[in-house]
Parts: C-alpha cells; structure tokens; sequence
C-alpha cells in the first residue's frame, strides 16, 4: 500500500465524485418531477462551460458577471428545451422520451464543436495561488473551489425541498401529478422550472469542471458517468444520487490505483464504474435508496 | 403491422390474414422490384467491358450511362444493406420486444471482427458470415441475460455499459481485433470467383437481405413472433397467459444480436478492414435513429430508415457543395465543419420524426398507398 499515492488518488476521487453528486443530482431532479431520463444531461454541462467561457474571454467579462449570465442562460435554456421538444412528448412511451433526449444531445455536442472548435480551451486564470495546503497535501485552489461550490449546491437543494414553496410543489407532483394538480400546483410550471434548475446545476458543475480541466467535448461525457452514479443511488433519490456521486467518484480512483499496482489492466479508470454498473442492476437494481417499482395489475 | 384495408374489405380466413402477400399483385411487384435490384449493376459492368476493348459503339455506351448508377451509387447500396439488416434486428427488439439497446454497434462490431477473425483462421469467408451472426447472438445473450429482468430505462442503461464495455475489450482484445492497428480481411469468394468489387459484392448483400428479412417477416407469423409482441404490448397479461418473459426477453436480445452479427461480418468484408474506434455509441445512437425513423415495430421500415440515414449525409453534403463559396459558406465555415452539420441534422431528424412522425417512414408509405389507392374519393 502506498499511502502517498492512494490519498491524492481518494482526495481526488472525493472532488471529482462530489460533481458527480451535483450532475446526478440535478439529473434525479429532472426523473422525479416529470419522469424524463435525460441523456443530454453532459450537454448541460458543456453548453453552460462554453457560454462561460465565451463571456470571460470575448466579452472580457469579470468571473463573477460572465457566472451570473451564464446562469441566467442556462435557465431560459432549460425552460426553453422543456417547452419546445420535450412537452410535445408527454404520453408518449419511454423510448421515444429517451431518443428525444439522445438526438438533442448528439445537436447540441455538434453545435458546441461547430462554434468553439474541437480542442479543450483554458479559462482565464480565476486564482493568484498556485496550491494551498491541506491537510499535508499540495491542492490547486480550484479544486477546494469545486469542492465548496459543491456543498454549497447540496445544501441550496436541501432547502429548496424542504422549505421552499416552489420545491414542495415540485415533490407533490413527483408524488402525484393529479393530486398537485387539484391542488392549484400548474404541473407543466413545474416541468418547466425542473428542467430550468437542472440546467442551470448542471452549467455550475461545467464551469467548475472547466476551469480545472479547460473547456472541450469531453465534458458532455460527465453525463454518462451519472447513470453509474444514480443507479448505484437510486433514481428516484436526490440523496442517493450525492451518495452514488461519490462513491463512483472514489471508485474509479481506486480502480486505477488498483489497476496501476496490480492489475495492469489499463483503462480501468474510465470503465470500472460501467461494470460496477451492471453488477448493481443485476442486484439491487432500485439502488441504494431507490422506491421499490411494486406493480400491481 | 396495422394493414391498412379499406372499408368492407374483410379476410375471410385465418391464412389470408397471416398470408405475406395480401394479393398476388403485390407478390408480383415484390418479385419485381427484387429483379430490378438484381440487374442494377449490370450497366456498369458492361460499360467496364465496353471500355476494356469490347468493341462496339460509342452510342451503346451512352445509352447504359443512362442506368448507370455507378460505384458511388452501388456503395451507397450496399450499406444501406447491411445498415437494413443490422436496423432490422435492433427493430425486432425495441419495435416488436419493447426492449430498448444502446449498444446495437458494438454488437455490430462484434460480429465484423468476429468474422474477420474467423477468415484468418482458414474459414472462407461465406461461411464466417453467419458463424459471425452465431458468435454474435452468444455474446448478445451473456449481456441479455442481466436485461431479462430489466426493462425500459434500466435496460438502456445497461446496455449503455454494454457498449463500453465491448468498445473497451475491443481496444484490449488484440489477438482478436488487432488492436488500435485494427483488421484487415478478405471479400467473399465462391468456387474461385471473388465478390471484391462493388458491383460483385452488392449481390452478397442483396441476397443477405433477402434472406434476412423474409426471416424476420416470418418469425412474426410464428408463435415466438408473436409471443415479442404480446411482451412488448402487455407483458403482465403476457406471463399469466404463459409466456416466459425472460425467455422471450433473451430471446429477442439473442435475434437482434444475430442480425447486428450478420451485417457486422457484411461490413468487414465490403470495407475489407475493421478499425476498433469505428464502433461507438455515436453509431448505436444511429441505429436507434434508423429503427425510429423508419419506423418502430416495421420490417420493411427498418431498410427505410436505414436509407434515410444513409442517404441523408450525402444530402447535406450536396447542399453544402451547392452553395459552397457562397457568402453564407464563408461565414459559417461549411467546409470544414461539415461533419458536425451532419450531426447536428441526424439529431433534429431524430427530435422532429419524433414530435411529428412517431410511427416513421413506414407509416407515411402505407398512408401514401392508401391515398392513392382510395383517389379520389378518400371518405
């Protein structure tokens, strides 16, 4: 065992996991509320870094107001996807919700690699220090940057459940959309600010992951990383899905550490979370803290 | 398969309504059609021997030029042929399994590298083809064994970690793929005659796809058949009426995996060599395409949309020769970035087939002919 390498590699995995937990999240949000499984879930991402960037570094504009508009983008983004492609699809089976959401991903990735290009670009530098210490440990400061701006996310969705009037009319018609609905709550309101929130989430977590790595294509890949990481926690569980965002973040540390001393298998680094995956699914395939499916004829 | 009678029209027996063929007639056009299909190459070849010294009159020449579909035609063919078949398998699954797969092209790829490989061990190539198609459906199975319990999206996403886990041995696996280098492999060849070129190839393919599709049309007139659909329609009142749904389930991921095998190996040896990048999610994502846009649950919409798909590159890519140079090519940069055009239309393709056409291709060709078959008076 070699603690100087495993710890970085967990440290890492920890941060990395934590985004994760915030994608996922915001991809369990979508799921709850209007029972869609959204596949462009990574283009969220990579549109909001794009438009960051493209504020920081054309438009010169400060960190904090090219942010600020991205976010406000990304919200009309969300709300305008929801009521343009996604509302004509209600009713319709599954599969044909899920290859709506696969083609706006393949347009959306090919639009991005239009405009930007296909190589990654770096944001402009946001902090003068280098690395800062922690815990004996050398850490570029965007990461400590990625971790708080992860909690501070959890904890701003834990609110908005409990105690916010738009988040408990957001669970009531995940719980019964007649119900909500008979109760004065505007269902497609509803759908309309899911899909808002998860975009604007989703664009958060771009630009962190931008800023630490640059911005390019590989991004819209973070969305497929999340079906490891809310299966593992459930679908239905915005709990689980932090949870699940973690541990797939740690996972796949480990199994390149594991790899790295033992194995030499290579790769493992980008495919254990996808066997791990199959393994739940053949297990638990509700997850950690999924609701059990019981069916009843 | 809702056929479209028009009113007091009625079968009067069970055969007439499991028949193929409604009427001869449409026998007759079938039968056809297959044979104009099969003389489609034929200009070509006798232009190539006209040009190699036959002899005989220019006037000759530009006569066939008019039938002439040339290589580029026939190739485009061709992969509408082993895209239609593999299409055809993943329709069987999702339109008449209800299952859903997001790893069809790794599946397809598969079965090319199977088959190549096959090839290198001695087998002649018309023989690796459908070993291929079993090598496939064995794989098919070992992955459609977890699916059996799982459907809808669950099933997608398993079959997402599928894909990239077959895409990750693919790149590993080099005793079987040849690694990043990829495969080279041989044409089909018969009693020393070589299917090498365009216009020879094109009848493995036609013949192929014959076979495969009155396959699967028939399969449909069987009890299994219909045992996928009545899973896909009800699967609870499937199992209490006896139907073991996890048989079916693997079943049908077993044929579709046969399928995508078959127009894998009809892949490797059209191209001739298999390189292991070629078949990502990007690809599955294209046969999902095909299956909806053709239409789900059709077996003549399966080779539809996979004409659409095939065709449709070439169409954007003659839009962007028409106005290259033009001052909207200038500042969109067409030329280089072509490539994202094009994906950028198969997805809106998918998005407004979906929005406007749920039912496909398949759907508007049966309105057509009911339209002109009612003219004029539709009511």
């Amino acid at each position: 065992m070699d603690w100087n390498l495993l710890l970085p590699l967990l440290l890492n995995g920890f941060i990395v996991g934590a985004l994760y937990g915030v994608v996922a999240m915001s991809f369990v949000l979508i799921y709850k509320a209007s029972q869609v499984v959204n596949f462009a879930q990574g283009e969220f991402l990579l549109v909001g870094a794009w438009v960051c960037w493209y504020f920081l570094t054309e438009w010169h504009l400060p960190f904090w107001a090219g942010f600020l508009f991205t976010m406000v983008f990304m919200t009309l983004f969300g709300i305008i996807l929801q009521v343009v492609v996604l509302r004509p699809l209600i009713g319709e089976p599954v599969i044909s919700v899920i290859m709506a959401t696969i083609g706006l991903g393949i347009f959306f990735q090919a639009l991005m690699k239009w405009i930007f290009g296909v190589f990654a670009r770096p944001f402009p530098p946001i902090f003068a220090a280098e690395r800062v210490e922690l815990l004996g440990l050398q850490v570029q400061p965007v990461y400590l940057m990625s971790l708080a701006i992860s909690v501070v996310i959890m904890a701003a969705f834990a609110w908005f459940f409990t105690a916010s009037k738009h988040g408990l009319a957001m669970r009531a018609t995940a719980f019964d959309q007649q119900v909500a609905q008979s109760l004065g709550i505007s269902v497609p309101k509803v759908f309309a600010m899911s899909w808002a929130i998860s975009a604007l989430v989703s664009s958060v977590a771009g630009v962190v992951v931008g800023v630490v790595n640059g911005v390019s294509s590989a991004l819209s890949f973070y969305g497929i990383k999340v079906f490891p990481a809310v299966i593992l926690g459930g679908l239905d569980s915005v709990v689980g899905a932090v949870l699940g965002g973690i541990i797939v973040g740690l996972l796949e540390n480990v199994a390149q550490y594991v790899d790295a001393e033992w194995l030499h298998i290579g790769n493992m680094y980008a495919i254990a979370p996808f066997y791990a995956l199959i393994l739940i699914l053949l297990v638990k395939p509700y997850g950690l803290f999924g609701t059990k499916n019981i069916e009843r004829v | 398969m809702t056929a479209m009678t028009p009113a007091g029209d009625f079968r009067t027996s069970y055969r007439a309504d499991m028949a193929l063929f409604p009427t001869r007639n449409t026998r007759l056009a079938v039968l056809l059609g297959l044979a104009l299909l099969a003389l489609l190459p034929l200009p070509s070849v006798a232009r190539q021997y006209l040009e190699n010294g036959g002899g005989l009159a220019q006037s000759y020449d530009d006569f066939l030029a008019l039938f002439d579909i040339g290589r580029y035609g026939l190739g485009l063919l061709i992969q509408i042929g082993f895209l239609g078949i593999a299409a055809l398998g993943l329709n069987i699954l999702v339109g008449f399994t209800g299952q859903i797969s997001i790893g069809h092209a790794a599946f397809f790829g598969v079965g090319a590298f199977s088959s190549a490989w096959l090839h290198e061990h001695g087998l002649p190539v018309l023989v690796c083809i459908p070993l291929a198609g079993v090598m496939t459906t064995v794989v098919g199975i070992v992955f459609g064994l977890p699916a059996a319990r799982l459907k809808g999206l669950y099933l997608a996403i398993a079959t997402l970690a599928a894909q990239f886990i077959i895409e990750d041995f693919f790149a590993r696996a080099q005793w079987f793929t040849g690694g990043v280098a990829g495969r080279g492999t041989e044409p089909p060849a018969l009693l020393g005659f070589s299917f090498d070129r365009e216009e020879t190839y094109f009848y493995v393919v036609l013949v192929a796809v014959v076979l495969m599709f009155a396959a699967a049309a028939n399969l449909m007139r069987t009890r299994d058949g219909r045992a996928l659909i009545a899973v896909r329609d009800h699967y609870l009142s499937a199992e209490m009426m006896g139907i073991n749904l996890a048989y079916y389930r693997t079943l049908s991921f077993g044929i579709a995996s046969f399928y995508a095998g078959i127009g894998g190996a009809l892949y490797a040896h059209y191209l001739q060599f298999v390189s292991v990048e070629a078949f990502n999610i990007g690809f599955s994502i294209q046969f999902l395409g095909m299956v909806i846009i053709g239409g789900l649950g059709s077996i003549s919409g399966s080779l539809m949309g996979a004409a659409f798909m095939v065709v449709l590159p070439e169409v954007v890519q003659l839009g962007a020769d028409a106005i290259a140079g033009g001052p909207v090519d200038q500042a969109l940069k067409l030329g280089a970035n072509i490539s994202f055009l094009r994906d950028m239309v198969v997805g809106a393709v998918i998005i407004l087939f979906l929005v406007f056409e749920p039912d496909g291709l398949a759907h508007r060709w049966r309105l057509t002919k009911a339209y002109w078959k009612l003219y004029p008076y539709s009511h």
